[in-house]
């Protein structure tokens, strides 16, 4: 915190932050318009996928993005997701910490800045607040007088547009949830499911409260990333930073005209403090590395447009690194390290995940078969002195359509195989599982006589009648342990 | 280490903060305080739990508790929720209720249902004797192998279900073992034979100091009216078949012996006075199914 708090050593400290109401100024420059850019397709995205149609045939939901939660099936446009495949979600994750990881190493907290829901929101909220009650001046003019009915008037529409906002935002994330149409329609008429409302309750408050109000505070008090992002950055990272070398010693724009001319020393930074009014944590960039700042950019846009009017350099404020401040105080070159082992491993790390996960969704099968022995008992003895194990077998058809497979194991000669639910025709047993389901059955598995070693190894083949691609799963064939010689 | 009398807080030269006075060996700690909102959201979780004590139930009382003004029971809510399964369950179980055994092999839906309707009702009911998997225990029938005491059809389990084995229900399954040792009718070295005689039926080893001859001519004379001449047993009274490498009382020697002493008479429930006709039709299929069905 850079907030110094003004008592002497010995005094009691106060036990609690003294709250600082923050009032961020417009601005314009280039990060502001890439900020609005983010803006605009980040939300765009999160509020418009919903209504994306994607035709899947009959029987099958035909949105492009759904998460059905009763029938346990993700839909992202052509690819399914079953629960049994959950590790993409990991997989996902995975690449999403690493990503994290390697903005943070090339330019800092790109993330908090552009990225991140929180700024986002907070940006359009911020946005909205200045189109109803005016710029940072005008805002903290009214809140410092007696409030007038207009200062009321502009409060109230700034909420009911704030509680607008956060309604469709509590919306949009139910549409991923159920289908579009249907869930509109009913959400319109009143017979939504209560779970639907409660949830657009829920984030309408989330949305309201976190943008509206908590703002830089979830960044200071609640995000663990900031903690985080400290101790995995390095030197070479750019941050946004204030070129002390070129900005002090701060004079007015006389005075170190007036330097100048002596040859005395004199910076570029007049003082004029709008790096720290526009900035939406209330950071001032200038007492260097912050956990408060959030590499917006801003204080660039906000320096530039000064300098630009005082005729000096822009870019006093810029996404620099402490090692090349030094570096131009030694009269060395200014380097741009991005690709060093930090970067090189992070990016390695995401080809490596990226692509095995391509890999295994690539060659995934629309048949699988999962096998599990049953272990109580493990074995049991036939009168003939054979011995029989059983096992449950779940054939997974993620086909559209219904499908029989034939059931066969492999790697147990002499082995009979009866499949209870099955069919059999001609000695061979053929299950018919459903559309986009999964069947459960019993495997009834037989040899002759004890196998001559405690455990064989045997393989569960489903067969797709339709197409006669094959699933395996291996399992083992148990019998009585075996003394060891 | 501390020393108190350092421990008063200063301003940080490097920052201007004010550090909390803690001192660790000359490492001093800034004084960051939280918001105030933190302490709001603090009373906000005691009023949260003060609501919640007149919400839900909470406080113990003398003789009873604070119900809560929603009278909200955790038994209520298992009532409802298993009201709903059932209701959810209805036209299957419906179905279930109609269909003949024969015909239900037939509907893989209706199977698959009725299998796990089987499986649920024979974790609570049978596994405490049969085992979780139906593999039995010494003394408790393996429901996996293809050995049947009473008949392995689905007709026959569910005979043996709905009214048990040696007990007082008027249609269960009836029959004795007399205790030839405990009864005197054998005399222990006789026995020793009739055992090894039985033993040699399945292959198993016969200690050396029996007599086989003697051991097949009791077995003919006292055990053949049950168990057959050929000792492959009677479904009709629950004689297991001797020759088999399957035993429900183990096959030493020893095992043995003490059968034929004391006899081995154990029983089973009649389970249709405690369930209803559709749980013993799902049971009887799980059953069949277990791996031994005929």
């Amino acid at each position: 915190m850079n907030v110094v708090v003004p008592v002497e050593a010995g005094e009691d400290e106060p036990f609690y932050q003294p709250h600082r109401k923050i009032y961020p100024q417009r601005v314009a420059g280039t990060f502001r318009r890439i900020k609005w850019i983010v803006l605009i397709v980040t939300l765009g995205i999160y509020y418009l996928t919903p209504f994306i149609r994607w035709d899947r045939g009959p029987g099958a939901p035909s949105q492009a993005v759904l998460i059905d939660l009763p029938n346990r099936r993700f839909y992202f446009f052509f690819i399914e997701i079953w629960p049994q495949e959950v590790y993409y979600v990991t997989g996902l994750l995975i690449l999403a910490a690493l990503a994290l990881f390697l903005m943070n190493a090339v330019a800092g907290r790109i993330w908090c800045g552009y990225l991140c829901p929180q700024t986002v929101w907070t940006d359009l909220f911020l946005g909205i607040e200045r189109w109803v009650e005016g710029d940072r001046r005008e805002r903290m003019l009214a809140d410092s007088r007696p409030y007038t009915a207009q200062t009321i008037a502009r409060k109230t529409l700034k909420h009911f547009l704030w509680l607008m906002t956060a309604w469709w935002t509590g919306g949009a994330w139910v549409l991923y949830f159920s289908d579009v149409p249907t869930l509109v329609r009913d959400l319109a008429t009143l017979q939504a499911p209560f779970m639907a409302y409660l949830w657009i309750g829920i984030l309408t408050f989330t949305t309201y409260s976190l943008a509206g109000f908590m703002r830089e505070q979830v960044c200071l008090y609640m995000c663990p990333w900031p903690r985080i992002q400290a101790a995995l950055t390095d030197e070479h990272a750019f941050n946004v930073t204030y070129r002390f070398d070129r900005g002090e010693p701060r004079l007015s724009a006389k005075k170190a005209a007036a330097a100048r001319l002596k040859g005395e020393p004199a910076g570029d930074c007049v003082d004029c403090g709008q790096c720290v009014v526009v900035c939406p944590t209330g950071v001032d960039i200038r007492q260097g590395p912050n956990l408060g700042c959030i590499q917006c950019g801003l204080c660039i846009d906000a320096c530039d447009t000064v300098m630009a009017k005082l005729e000096r350099p822009t870019r006093l404020i810029a996404y620099d690194t402490d090692v090349n401040i030094r570096a131009r105080v030694e009269g060395r070159a200014a380097v741009a390290r991005v690709i060093r082992p930090r970067t090189i491993l992070y990016f390695a790390l995401i080809v490596a995940v990226g692509g095995l996960m391509l890999w295994s969704l690539g060659s995934r099968t629309l048949t699988a078969v999962n096998v599990l022995h049953d272990r109580n008992p493990e074995y049991v003895r036939l009168s003939d002195g054979g011995i029989r194990n059983a096992y449950t077998i779940r054939i997974l058809n993620k086909h559209g359509d219904a499908r029989r497979f034939a059931v066969t194991v492999e790697g147990l000669p002499g082995a009979s195989l009866e499949v209870i639910g099955a069919e059999n025709e001609g000695g061979r047993q053929i299950a018919t599982v459903g559309p986009d389901q999964s069947r459960e059955l019993r495997a009834v598995l037989s040899l002759d006589a004890a196998p001559a070693k405690g455990s064989l190894p045997v393989t569960f083949v489903v067969t797709d009648l339709a197409d006669n691609l094959a699933a395996r799963n291996e399992d083992n064939f148990r019998g009585p342990e075996v003394a060891k010689p | 280490m501390t020393d108190h009398d350092h421990d008063k807080p200063k301003i940080d030269a490097v920052t201007g903060i004010v550090t909390t006075g803690h001192d660790w060996d000359g490492v001093t700690e800034l004084n960051q305080p939280l918001p105030r909102w933190w302490l709001w959201i603090f009373y906000a979780t005691i009023v949260f739990a003060v609501g919640y004590w007149v919400v839900y139930p909470s406080w113990p009382l003398v003789s009873s508790y604070a119900s809560g003004v929603l009278g909200w029971h955790s038994r209520t809510a298992v009532v409802e929720d298993v009201a709903q399964l059932v209701a959810l369950r209805g036209p299957m179980v419906a179905k279930l209720t109609a269909a003949p055994l024969a015909d239900i092999e037939k509907d893989n839906a209706l199977l698959d249902f009725s299998l796990a309707y089987g499986r649920a009702a024979f974790r609570e009911n049978c596994a405490p004797c049969h085992g979780a998997g139906g593999g039995g225990a010494i003394g408790y029938p393996n429901l996996i192998d293809d050995d049947w005491l009473w008949g392995g059809t689905a007709d026959a389990i569910s005979t043996t279900i709905s009214h048990g084995i040696r007990n007082d229900d008027e249609d269960s399954r009836q029959s004795q073992m007399p205790a030839f040792g405990k009864e005197g009718t054998l005399k222990p070295a006789e026995i020793q034979n009739v055992a090894a005689y039985v033993r040699s039926l399945s292959g198993l080893d016969v200690p050396a100091e029996t007599d086989l001859a003697m051991g097949a001519k009791l077995f003919a004379d006292n055990c053949a009216s049950c168990h057959g001449a050929e000792a492959k047993g009677n479904r009709d009274i629950g004689a297991p078949n001797l020759t088999d490498a399957v035993w429900l009382y183990g096959s030493s020697q020893q095992a043995v012996v003490t059968t034929i002493t004391n006899a081995r008479n154990s029983s089973m429930p009649s389970w249709s006075r405690r369930l209803d006709p559709t749980t013993i039709k799902a049971l009887t299929l799980y059953v069949h199914s277990l791996g031994g069905g005929e």
